[in-house]
C-alpha cells in the first residue's frame, strides 16, 4: 500500500495542504534557528573579540629597523623607514608596481617614517623576512618571502611574484608621537 | 520524465538511496493501531543526534587537561557564542535521553515487544542501553567538578571486586588514582562510545524492519488493512511527539537547567576531600540503591550488574506466549508494581543508607532498599516464569482490526527528585525574594552595582572572580571608561623586556583574581581555610543565593552553649557544622552607597548576593529571552502537527 492510493482524487487545494505548507515551513524556520547557536559558537568567542587592539611603543625601535608584534594571532611588521627608503617608496612610479597603491596611502600623514603592514605574504601565508638588516630584504629593499621568492619593496608592496597583492595595512591609530593602537581607526583618549 | 527524475533513476539504479527510503521511511507497513507510547522510539533517536551534535560542538572547546577542564566548561559557558545553550542543551539532553529510553522500555516490557520473534530486538536494545550508561557516566566525569571526581572514583572502584582487580582499576585509571590520564581516555571514549550507539541503534533498526513494529494488541497482522504507511501517518505523529518533547526539554534549558544537576559539581575537583553526600545522576539511582542495599561487597556489585544484564534474558523469562499486558490480567498488575518499585529503588538510591523515614513507621533506608530490591529480582526469576504458566489470558482478538481501541493520551509525569539536604543538622534556609527568580526574573541593576561594590571593598580582600573579566562588569551597568578605571586598581602579573616579573594594572580583558597567588598562600593568610572563588558560589551551594543570604545575615557572637568553637572560629548556624573561619564580613557602616546610604547587614547581603548569583550566571536574562522564543515556537509547532495528524488520520478509522 502507498500513499497514492490514498490520495484525495480533487486537485483542490484543501485545508489539509494547507496545514501541510505550514507546517513544514514552520519545521524549516525552527530548524535553521536551531543550527545558528551550533554555527556561531565556531565564531570568534567574546573574549577573543575583546582583545582585538593592542597598544605598541615605538621608542625603542631604531631608524632603518622593525619590530614583529603579534595582533590578532598575526605578526604585524612596525618599521621606522629611513629618509632614503621614505623617498625609495615615494618616487617608484605607479605604473611600476603589479598592485599599484601611493606610499602615502598607506602611511598616516605626518607620520611617513612609520609602515605598518601585516607581516603576512599575500600569496599562501609564509613570514617575509627583513625586520632586521642582517636578513635578506630582497633587491627592493623591503621583504622577501623565503617560501617562493615574492619580493617587497619599502612601502610593503609587492614588486615581484608570485604574491598578487601588497602586503596589507592593518587598522591603527597614533595615541601620541610614540605610540600606536593597532585594530581601530579611532582613537578614543582615556 | 523530468530530469530529476532521470537523475534520481541512475543514482537508484547503482545505489538503491532513494529505494531504500522509499521502502524503509515511506511505505514500509506499520500497525495502524500504535499508541502514543510507540513515540518514544523516534524521540530516542532523533535526542541522540542532537547529543552527538551538541557534544561535538562542544568539544571543539572543552579541554580534557585535568588543569584546564572545570575552567574550560566555565569558558564555554561565558564567553562562546551560546556556549551556556549547547551546554544546558547536552546536560539536560542527558536527562531527556534517559527518561526517552526508559519510557521505551517500559512500553517494549508491558506490550511484550521483546518476545519471538523480537528477542533480538530486545536484546541489541538492551546494548544500546549498556553503552548509554558507559557515555552518561563518563561525560558526567568531563567537567571535572566535585562529582565527576567523586564519581569517577566510586564507579571505577566497583571493579576492584572482580578477580585482578586492583590491577583492573589501575589499568581504567592510567595511575593510581582517577587523575590526569583517566579524564583523557574518559573524554576519546566518551566521543567514540555514542558513535558505537550509532551503530547498535541500525542493527537495532533492521532487526525492527524484519517483522515490523508490534502494536498494543500485541497480535500478529493478518491482513493489509492491518497496516498503513509509515509516511505521512506515523511521521506527523512523531512530529507532533517531538513538539511535546522539545517543549520539556526546553523548559529545562531555559528556565531550570541545574535542576538535574548536583551544586557540588560546580566546585572544582578536589582528590583530598569528598564531598558530604555524593549521589550518582538520577538515571543511575536505582541501580545504586541496589549496590548499597546489599551488605557484601561482591555480592552488591554483582546484583548492580545483574539488574541491567538481567534484561537479556527476559525472551526467555517470560515463558507467556501472550505479548500484550491487556489480555494478561495478572502481568498487568505485575508490571505497574515493577514501574513502582523502580520508582522507589530511585527514591532509595536518593537518600543516604542510614536514612530513617520517621512518616513511615521509622522504616530504614537499608531495609526499604532491600525489599525492593528482592522485588526487582523475584518480578524477573518469579513473576514472569510463572505467571506463563499459571495465568489464564483473556480472548484475543482475531485482528488488528477488530477492536476499536482508545488512544491513551501521555501524562509525562516529571520525576520530581527529592533533592536531599547536605548536612541535616543545619536548620533549613529562610526562602528570600530575588529580582531574578523566576521565569520572568532579571537582576536589579541597582542592586548589582551596590553588590560590585561590597565585593570590592569587602568580599574581594580574601576572595577572587576569576571566571568573571572587567568587561563582563557592562552587563552591571557600566561604561567603557568606567570598567578600565575599575580593572586599572588591581593588578596583574606581567613579564617585563628584560624577563622579569612586575606587576601592572589590569586591564578590562583580565579576570578578577583573587588577592592570594596560590592555594597554600591564601590558607597561610586565613589560618588553614581557604577562601574560596566566589564566581560559582551561589550555583555550588544546596540553597543557592538563599544559602549565602543566611551565612551572611546569621553570624551569632554568643554560639548556643551546646557549641563549641575552636580558636579563630565564628558560630553560624547555617554552615555545615556551625563553624566557620570567616568573620561576620558584613556591619553596619561598612560600606557607604554612592547615593549616601549606608545599607543594613540585610540590604548588603541582598546586594552583594544578587552581584554573585549574576557572576555565576550572568547569562541568565539572554537564556530566559530566548527560552520564550523557543517555547512559543514549540508550542506553534505542536499545534500545527496536533491538526495535520488530525486531517491526516481521519481517513484511518477502522
Amino acid at each position: 500500500m502507498t500513499e497514492g492510493t490514498l490520495k484525495p482524487q480533487s486537485h483542490k487545494p484543501t485545508r489539509r495542504d494547507f496545514l501541510l505548507l505550514t507546517a513544514s515551513a514552520v519545521g524549516a524556520v525552527g530548524t535553521a534557528y536551531f543550527t545558528w547557536p551550533f554555527i556561531d559558537s565556531m565564531n570568534p568567542a567574546a573574549d577573543i573579540l575583546a582583545q582585538s587592539t593592542i597598544d605598541v611603543d615605538l621608542t625603542p625601535i631604531p631608524e632603518g629597523q622593525a619590530i614583529t608584534v603579534v595582533w590578532r594571532g598575526k605578526p604585524i611588521f612596525v618599521r621606522k623607514r629611513t629618509a632614503e627608503e621614505i623617498r625609495a617608496a615615494e618616487q617608484t612610479p605607479l605604473s611600476e608596481l603589479i598592485d599599484p597603491e601611493a606610499d602615502q596611502a598607506r602611511v598616516k600623514k605626518g607620520h611617513d617614517q612609520w609602515l605598518i603592514v601585516v607581516g603576512i605574504c599575500t600569496h599562501l601565508g609564509c613570514i617575509p623576512t627583513g625586520n632586521k638588516p642582517t636578513q635578506n630584504r630582497g633587491k627592493y629593499g623591503g621583504w622577501s618571502c623565503p617560501c617562493h621568492g615574492s619580493l617587497y619593496d619599502t612601502s610593503g608592496r609587492v614588486r615581484h611574484g608570485p604574491a598578487p597583492l601588497n602586503l596589507s595595512v592593518p587598522p591603527y591609530a597614533f595615541l601620541s608621537e610614540t605610540h600606536i593602537r593597532i585594530g581601530t581607526d579611532e582613537v578614543t583618549h582615556g | 520524465m523530468d530530469s530529476i527524475t532521470k537523475v534520481i533513476r541512475w543514482i537508484d539504479y547503482r545505489l538503491p538511496f532513494f529505494s531504500f527510503i522509499d521502502h524503509e521511511l515511506r511505505g514500509y507497513p506499520t500497525p495502524k493501531n500504535l499508541n502514543y507510547w510507540w513515540n518514544f522510539g523516534s524521540l530516542a533517536g532523533i535526542t541522540l543526534v542532537i547529543m552527538i551534535l551538541s557534544g561535538i560542538f562542544l568539544a571543539m572547546h572543552y579541554e580534557p587537561n585535568t588543569k584546564e577542564a572545570f575552567d574550560s566548561v566555565e569558558y564555554i559557558m561565558r564567553n562562546i557564542n551560546y556556549g551556556w545553550f549547547l551546554r544546558y542543551l547536552h546536560a539536560n539532553g542527558a536527562t531527556m535521553f534517559f527518561i526517552v529510553v526508559y519510557i521505551h522500555m517500559f512500553r517494549g516490557l508491558y506490550y511484550g515487544s521483546y518476545k519471538a520473534p523480537r528477542e533480538l530486538l530486545w536484546m541489541l536494545g538492551v546494548i544500546i542501553l549498556l553503552l548509554m550508561m558507559a557515555t552518561a557516566f563518563m561525560g558526567y566525569v568531563l567537567p571535572w567538578g566535585q562529582m565527576s571526581y567523586w564519581g569517577a572514583t566510586v564507579i571505577t572502584n566497583l571493579f576492584s571486586v572482580f578477580p585482578f582487580g586492583e590491577s583492573i582499576v589501575e589499568w581504567l585509571w592510567g595511575g593510581f588514582s582517577v587523575d590526569n590520564p583517566t579524564l583523557n581516555r574518559f573524554f576519546a571514549l566518551h566521543y567514540l562510545f555514542p558513535f558505537l550507539i550509532v551503530g547498535v541503534v541500525i542493527l537495532h533498526l533492521i532487526a525492527l524492519h524484519q517483522h515490523g513494529s508490534n502494536n498494543p494488541l500485541g497480535i500478529d497482522r493478518k491482513e493489509p488493512r492491518d497496516s498503513i504507511p509509515f509516511h505521512p501517518f506515523y511521521t506527523v505523529k512523531d512530529m507532533f511527539g517531538l513538539g511535546l518533547f522539545g517543549l520539556v526539554w526546553a523548559y529545562f534549558i531555559f528556565f531550570n537547567p541545574n535542576f538535574f544537576g548536583e551544586p557540588d559539581n560546580y566546585i572544582p575537583a578536589n582528590p583530598l576531600v569528598t564531598p558530604a553526600h555524593i549521589v550518582p545522576e538520577w538515571y543511575f539511582l536505582p541501580f545504586y540503591a541496589i549496590l548499597r542495599s546489599i551488605p557484601n561487597k561482591l555480592l552488591g556489585v554483582l546484583c548492580m550488574f545483574g539488574a541491567v544484564m538481567i534484561l537479556f534474558f527476559l525472551p526467555w523469562l517470560d515463558t507467556s506466549k501472550v505479548r500484550s499486558a491487556t489480555f494478561r490480567p495478572y502481568y498487568k498488575w505485575f508490571f505497574w508494581g515493577f514501574v513502582i518499585d523502580c520508582f522507589i529503588l530511585g527514591f532509595v538510591g536518593a537518600h543516604s543508607p542510614d536514612h530513617i523515614f520517621a512518616d513511615f513507621g521509622n522504616l530504614s533506608n537499608q531495609t526499604l532498599g532491600q525489599l525492593t530490591t528482592a522485588f526487582y529480582f523475584a518480578f524477573f526469576l518469579l513473576a514472569l516464569p510463572l505467571l506463563g504458566i499459571f495465568e489464564k489470558h483473556k480472548p484475543l482478538p482475531k485482528s488488528l482490526s477488530e477492536p476499536v481501541l482508545k488512544k491513551s493520551i501521555i501524562v509525562l509525569t516529571l520525576l520530581t527528585l527529592s533533592h536531599t539536604c547536605s548536612a541535616e543538622d543545619t536548620p533549613s534556609i529562610p526562602q528570600e525574594k530575588w529580582s531574578f527568580e523566576g521565569p520572568f526574573g532579571t537582576y536589579n541593576r541597582e542592586d548589582l552595582q551596590h553588590g560590585f561594590q561590597i565585593y570590592q571593598q569587602v568580599c574581594s580582600t580574601c576572595h577572587g572572580l576569576k571566571h568573571v573579566r572587567y568587561r563582563d562588569l557592562a552587563a552591571l551597568g557600566y561604561n567603557a571608561e568606567e570598567i578600565k578605571a575599575i580593572a586599572a586598581e588591581y593588578k596583574v602579573e606581567a613579564i617585563d623586556e628584560d624577563g622579569n616579573v612586575i606587576e601592572k594594572p589590569a586591564t578590562p580583558i583580565d579576570t578578577i583574581a583573587g588577592p592570594y597567588k596560590n592555594e597554600k598562600a591564601a590558607r597561610a593568610a586565613n589560618n588553614g581555610a581557604f577562601p574560596p572563588d566566589l564566581s560559582l558560589i551561589t550555583k555550588a551551594r544546596p540553597g543557592g543565593p538563599n544559602y549565602i543570604y543566611a551565612l551572611l545575615t546569621s553570624y551569632e557572637e554568643v554560639p548556643p552553649k551546646e557549641v563549641q568553637i575552636a580558636e579563630g572560629m565564628h558560630y553560624n548556624p547555617y554552615f555545615p557544622g556551625g563553624q566557620i573561619a570567616m568573620i561576620p564580613p558584613l556591619n553596619s557602616g561598612v560600606v557607604t552607597y554612592d547615593n549616601g546610604a549606608q545599607p543594613s547587614v540585610n540590604q548588603m547581603a541582598k546586594d552583594v548576593v544578587t552581584f554573585l548569583a549574576w557572576a555565576a550566571e550572568p547569562e541568565l536574562e539572554e537564556r530566559k529571552r530566548m527560552g520564550y522564543k523557543v517555547l512559543i515556537y514549540f508550542a506553534i509547532f505542536t499545534g500545527l502537527m496536533y491538526f495535520l495528524m488530525k486531517r491526516i488520520w481521519a481517513r484511518v478509522k477502522d
